[in-house]
């Protein structure tokens, strides 16, 4: 198991956002959370990602313990991600972006930097090439040198996913990934998935369109007011009366037994 | 490497000499003194700049650091260590030439006490730099403001720091081969040099900073600490290098300042000056290096030529609020610069079609 998540709960005041959740997610698949609005999909990433601490609970990365570590030190490890609501760095270009993304891959500090070594060029020279190679591949190169705040929504969305990737993640955490895209980009953003998973990474993906998540996972979660109420195949997370329960309503699932 | 971001500095170097020059020529070498003095407090600007500008954290607290730099150099080579003559330390330091004996008194080496100011700015950059830059934005310039307030008051009711009227009688330092930072006229060229020989090699390296790894991280930061961190920067350790880093700046100029004043009084360490260094930098254009270096040296260069009398802490009050207004951009920015100069051209496109016709009807 490249994750395992045991017994994860985190509250926040009276309200448990995220409940005694257990599940692990194999190498090489792409497991999906879904849930309601406020079921604690963002908080569980945070939990995994190290931007929350949990109050109990356990999360193995690799067959080591890594929650309650700081988010730098579980990225080093090789977890990456993107965010619910983009977060480039709009001060910097698309390239400098994604160049951030191979900060753990790289190792020139202050010092180096300050009197700018020859051991600095080196590693800029790599860090830029890898950088570019990863925005080549998903097709945005064109972009290299714009503003990052200036690019069109669906660009900024794969601008973060070339980010994420320059990091070399062995476990990719997608947080809503076609959200606020349309049709078409969707479409793009599930080919992208598809790649990533054949470059052998591992994907966790939270996701409010269905048809994508039922396309593209091997493995569904189902969270509801921070507990996990299902976890299985899509085929039978699709049929699981609990599921439909809860996204249609109480009396739209009892119409649909037959 | 590129060289491409070395030209400005080889410009930079010619205005120097240039500067100079033309003040020979014309006789009005006096000039040099203010811009000697510009350049060191341009020092405190360029770090502070890099802070701020780059890595997003603001300090009102910088003239702290520049008051522990000057005051620390103005005790240490101005007392008498005669008392502690027969210690191991004094004696080691004789034996090194770094203490000497004249008129019955012992004093350190300017050497020495640069050494301690420094090791004292990063202490106690570290000791307040590790609880403040855990807050943001607001939350952030209090604190730094707290202990900008907390160094003045410490350096004006304190005796061995002259309380309200400093330090003087600061000897000059003898760098090498003749060169000595000093006030006196005699030495006003070689003092120029020295301040802006300082300043050129402060903003290469603050160049190479910022277009590094650990630079780019910095501004990672800026751009979302969150997001920053999911990368893999240690956040916290990086806003606390660049945070010693810019306290190292002022405190060196501090220090050098002394040397050249021949002392240091209170006013250094107020807050107001903390204030106008953070004008100055937001004037300069935040992430912009050499804007707040050309605003560094032209603003103070304005402020101690005095022209601006009483009204100088008002003016760059009135900086604060007509940039944060007017240009949050700043004034020495390429996009402003073009916008500027476009509605200019329009200004006197309009101008001309109106006083064309006007001729017309005459």
């Amino acid at each position: 198991m490249l994750l395992e998540v045991k017994n994860v709960s985190r509250a926040f005041g009276g309200l448990r956002a995220v409940d005694d959740v257990s599940f692990s997610v194999p190498k090489n698949s792409i497991k999906a959370i879904i849930g309601p609005n406020g079921a604690g999909k963002t908080t569980l990433f945070n939990l995994i990602s190290g931007s929350l601490r949990p109050d109990s609970g356990r999360v193995f990365f690799n067959g080591r313990q890594i929650q309650g570590r700081p988010p730098h030190t579980i990225a080093a490890r090789g977890v990456s991600r993107t965010f619910q609501n983009i977060k480039l760095f709009h001060n910097m270009t698309v390239l400098e972006n994604v160049m951030v993304g191979r900060h753990t891959r790289s190792r020139s500090g202050f010092m180096a930097g300050i009197f700018n070594l020859p051991s600095c060029w080196r590693e800029e020279r790599e860090i830029e090439n890898r950088s570019r190679g990863i925005l080549d591949m998903l097709g945005v190169s064109g972009l290299a040198g714009m503003n990052a705040g200036n690019i069109a929504f669906g660009s900024q969305r794969i601008v973060e996913f070339a980010r994420a990737l320059a990091l070399e993640p062995e476990l990719l955490l997608l947080d809503e990934p076609a959200a606020g895209l349309n049709m078409h980009e969707t479409a793009e953003i599930a080919e992208i998935i598809r790649k990533i998973r054949e470059m052998g990474v591992t994907i966790l993906i939270i996701e409010h369109d269905m048809s994508l998540i039922m396309d593209i996972s091997d493995d569904i979660v189902v969270l509801s007011s921070g507990k996990m109420i299902a976890e299985g195949r899509p085929s039978d997370i699709q049929k699981n009366p609990e599921v439909i329960r809860i996204y249609l309503g109480e009396e739209d699932a009892q119409d649909q037994e037959p | 490497m590129d060289a491409g971001r070395y030209i400005p500095v080889l410009i930079l170097a010619a205005a120097v000499a240039a500067v100079q020059l033309f003040t020979l020529a014309t006789g009005s070498e006096y000039y040099l003194t203010q811009l000697t003095m510009s350049a060191y407090y341009a020092l405190v600007i360029i770090g502070l700049c890099t802070l701020m500008g780059y890595a997003g954290q603001i300090s009102l607290g910088h003239a702290g650091f520049f008051a522990i730099g000057g005051y620390t150099v103005s005790v240490m080579t101005t007392y008498d260590f005669s008392g502690f003559s027969g210690s191991a330390v004094m004696g080691l330091l004789g034996t090194l030439g770094l203490a000497s004996a004249s008129g019955g008194e012992l004093h350190l080496s300017p050497w020495v006490s640069l050494a301690a100011a420094l090791v004292i700015t990063v202490a106690v950059a570290f000791i307040i730099g590790i609880p403040i830059l855990k807050l943001k934005g607001h939350y952030l310039a209090m604190a730094s403001l707290g202990f900008g307030l907390i160094i003045y008051r410490i350096v004006l009711g304190t005796r061995i720091f002259g309380e309200a009227d400093g330090i003087s009688d600061v000897p000059g330092f003898a760098i090498a081969g003749g060169l000595r930072v000093s006030g006196s006229p005699e030495l006003r060229i070689q003092n120029y040099y020295i301040a802006w020989t300082l300043v050129i090699i402060g903003t290469v390296m603050l160049i190479n900073l910022v277009k590094s790894r650990a630079g780019r991280a910095l501004r990672s930061i800026h751009g979302s600490e969150e997001a920053a961190m999911a990368m893999g920067v240690n956040a916290s350790r990086y806003k606390l290098y660049v945070f010693v880093i810019s306290a190292v700046f002022a405190s060196l100029a501090g220090a050098f300042m002394a040397h050249l004043n021949g002392g240091i009084g209170p006013s250094e360490a107020d807050v107001m000056k903390s204030v106008k260094y953070v004008a100055i930098v937001a004037a300069g254009g935040m992430a912009n290096l050499w804007g707040a270096l050309t605003m560094g040296v032209l603003l103070n260069y304005i402020s101690l030529r005095g022209y601006l009398g009483s009204y100088d802490d008002a003016f760059f009050g009135a900086i604060l609020i007509a940039i944060m207004l007017f240009a949050p951009e700043g004034l020495i920015n390429p996009a402003v610069m073009k916008t500027a100069a476009v509605r200019a051209r329009s200004l006197i496109d309009s101008i001309k079609k109106k006083t064309g016709r006007g001729g017309h009807a005459s």
